[in-house]
């Protein structure tokens, strides 16, 4: 089978070029970073809306939430954060490096286990819909959720928080002065993410793989092709829906940290809560490359994000018109997106026997006269 | 949800976990109190000096009232059509907010060219009508047989293209096309409030159209060949199909409508309030909560959940202030939904 000749090199190479692409790119850390999240931002959507059928339209809300508080947790331990937040600016902040990186430690831990906590709280409210009435409850949590911390003071309003900034090689602590002394603090601060970034993805990609192969995987697509019949089995559909919201939850939570401290601002509605971007994004992503995949949402995740960085500057303002319809495109014409494609055209690829007996021929004169 | 699920909709299907399942009333317990305890971090000291006010100029509060029966008795015409789409043709039509700004719009750039606005109604109804029927062909068409999420998705992708089309074509201004109609400035016990006449007649108007409406379509739909063929499509789409009955242009007939009766309140929401390209939205999630509460084929429950958001959303506009006026409509579609999964939880049910 063709799987089994290219998987081993296939990772190998994407392993070898995600790590030494930050060396031969050096212009683009930032972009490929963005691109790792964006993976994770397609594969975390599929496990929901592809696997489980439970399209979300809401998920960039863990995004935030993490980017929310792990800001809260880098600060916290050292600042009183409504001082730290208010606008007037009257608190002169620095960081050591060690302050700089148990607060950045404390963040990751913080988005993700905070997430988590969120996805179980909220599915106490959205797994009782179903559908539409889903995808537009997330969509609304998610809005909502901007909307509040705009409004509340302590973590800085609309006006946002502006991250610890990270440290520079020409800081006093020798241990990080002499290594790293001919660097400015913008490199080491994109190469540093960009191996998080890297880091993540792979760790999502991978948890996945693994959960799609287990029992656990199968349940999924239980509750996906009838959630009826599957509750009628046995399964118990609501908590299997809670842990696959809580771990779609739990990667994006420490998203939302890496991308606070990449973009070193954050703020509730054009960077946190992004719902018609980055919101918006994932579900295209995932149902151009094909949901209900493995590797559909990471190719569509890359073909999106790089044709989205190469054209986006020279459509001058139509960029989001142009969104709008290749959202519709997709999703009119073309919802199986590439691998599904694919999957249509070469079963044997992906190691589905198709059974030509009779059986199947008589679904196929069946779904011919059904046409 | 649309008639013809009906049948499928006796479903053993339970959304809540065990705990709670035990007794419902408890669930509705534990919500409620976790509303109230977010409603209290929210009241911060400013809404409770806002509350006050209302106390002691107690004059405000018919202002807000008046404005917020104005306004809703808009968004109940929007749901309306929503309503319309949802139960015929079963397509959730995320883009009903930008189809009102459009028409919005119509009135602007006739307001912008020293044409009254007033007449922006027929032109907004006719132009609607025919870019509906457009939108049918090109995408809602396609649409209609797929899954639940395809035509959300699509109809979302049509907003995105439409809203920033009217960005780039007018500007992320926010604009209003002025009436002239004069504005009253009434006292009463000592205190007083404004009371604009164009408000009024926005009102009558609604009122008199969706009365209108509601008569013609009624009769429409028990009389007319049509409005039979409708209710028929709405019952199970391919027996009619069958029965000869052309459904692609029941359908097509009811997505424009739907779109010609949003640019009529468009037109209105452009002479009363303000319109941005980017406000569609919060009109289409404003929509949604109407007709999740108030269910399709309902007309006076559309009505009165219409009014019920407008006196809210005026409401917590003015004790929370301006910033939580969306936060206020999403937050409501949230309680609606819970509110419904309680419902439906009683006879086994789950909202879908």
């Amino acid at each position: 089978m063709l799987k089994d000749k290219i998987e081993r090199p296939g990772y190998l190479l994407i392993a070898v070029l995600g790590l030494i692409a930050p060396m031969v790119f050096p212009a683009y850390v930032q972009q490929i970073a963005m691109l790792w999240i964006m993976i994770v931002f397609a594969l975390t959507w599929d496990a929901m809306g592809g696997q489980m059928g439970y399209n979300s339209l809401g998920n960039i809300f863990f995004f935030g939430a993490g980017m929310y508080m792990a800001a809260v947790a880098q600060i916290w331990p050292w600042y009183d954060v409504g001082e730290y937040t208010d606008p007037a600016g009257a608190l002169k902040t620095s960081f050591t490096i060690g302050q700089y990186f148990t607060g950045l430690a404390l963040g990751i831990v913080m988005a993700a286990v905070g997430s988590v906590i969120l996805a179980v709280l909220f599915g106490l409210i959205v797994f009782g819909l179903r559908g539409p009435y889903f995808a537009i409850g997330t969509l609304g949590i998610a809005i909502a959720a901007g909307e509040l911390i705009g409004a509340w003071d302590w973590v800085g309003g609309g006006g946002g928080i502006r991250l610890p900034v990270f440290p520079s090689g020409t800081d006093a602590d020798p241990l990080f002065r002499v290594p790293f002394g001919a660097i400015t603090s913008a490199d080491l601060q994109g190469i540093f993410f960009y191996w998080a970034c890297f880091l993540l993805a792979a760790a999502t990609f991978f948890f996945f793989r693994w959960l799609y192969t287990t029992r656990f995987g199968l349940m999924l697509n239980a509750i996906r092709d009838d959630e009826t019949k599957s509750e009628a089995l046995g399964i118990r559909t609501t908590l299997y829906k809670t842990i696959a919201w809580s771990m779609s939850a739990f990667f994006l939570g420490i998203s939302g940290a890496l991308f606070g401290n990449i973009i070193g601002f954050i703020e509730p509605l054009e960077v946190a809560f992004p719902t018609v971007t980055f919101g918006i994004f994932m579900v295209l992503m995932a149902l151009l490359g094909g949901k209900g995949t493995l590797w559909g949402p990471v190719i569509g995740a890359t073909l999106f994000h790089v044709i989205k960085e190469v054209t986006w500057t020279h459509l001058l303002g139509w960029q989001w018109v142009v969104l709008g319809l290749l959202i519709v495109l997709t999703v009119v014409f073309f919802q199986q997106g590439i691998v599904g494609w694919i999957q249509e055209r070469r079963p044997e690829w992906f190691g589905i026997g198709v059974d030509r007996g009779t059986a199947g021929q008589q679904a196929d004169a069946a779904g011919k006269i059904a046409r | 949800m649309a008639p013809s699920e009906t049948a499928s909709q006796a479903r053993v299907g339970l959304g809540m976990p065990a705990w709670l399942k035990s007794s419902s009333d408890g669930w509705t317990l534990f919500f409620m109190l976790a509303l109230v305890c977010l409603c209290l971090v929210a009241i911060s000291e400013n809404a409770r000096n806002n509350l006050t006010i209302l106390e002691v100029a107690w004059q405000q509060n018919i202002q807000l009232l008046l404005d917020g029966l104005f306004i809703g008795a808009i968004f109940a015409f929007a749901a309306y059509g929503l309503a319309l789409v949802w139960g015929v043709m079963n397509v959730k039509n995320l883009c009903q907010g930008e189809y009102v700004i459009m028409g919005g719009y119509i009135s602007y750039c006739m307001y912008a060219n020293g044409i009254h606005p007033f007449f922006g109604f027929p032109v907004a109804i006719v132009l609607m009508f025919g870019f509906g029927w457009l939108m049918y062909f090109l995408v809602i068409k396609r649409v209609i047989d797929r899954d639940l999420f395809t035509s959300l998705l699509a109809t979302f992708g049509i907003a995105i293209v439409l809203q920033q089309g009217l960005n780039l074509i007018f500007g992320p201004e926010v604009q209003t096309a002025r009436s002239g109609l004069p504005t009253a400035t009434i006292t009463i016990g000592g205190g007083s409030f404004t009371f604009a006449w164009i408000k009024l007649a926005a009102f009558l108007m609604c009122g008199a159209d969706a009365g209108r409406l509601a008569l013609v379509i009624v009769l429409f739909m028990k009389r007319s060949r049509m409005g039979q063929a409708i209710r028929a499509t709405a019952q199970d789409p391919r027996a009619a199909r069958v029965m000869g009955i052309d459904t692609g242009k029941v359908y097509a007939f009811t997505y424009s409508l739907n779109a010609a009766i949003c640019g009529a309140a468009g037109v209105l929401i452009a002479m009363i309030w303000v319109i941005q390209p980017f406000y569609g939205i919060t009109h289409s999630i404003r929509s949604f909560v109407v007709v999740t509460a108030a269910g399709f084929g309902n007309l006076p429950g559309v009505i009165t959940a219409g009014l019920g958001l407008g006196v809210a959303e005026q409401y917590s506009g003015f004790v929370l202030g301006a910033d939580f006026q969306q936060a206020t409509v999403v937050g409501l579609l949230l309680l609606v939904l819970i509110w419904r999964q309680i419902v439906e939880n009683k006879y086994r049910r789950v909202v879908e």
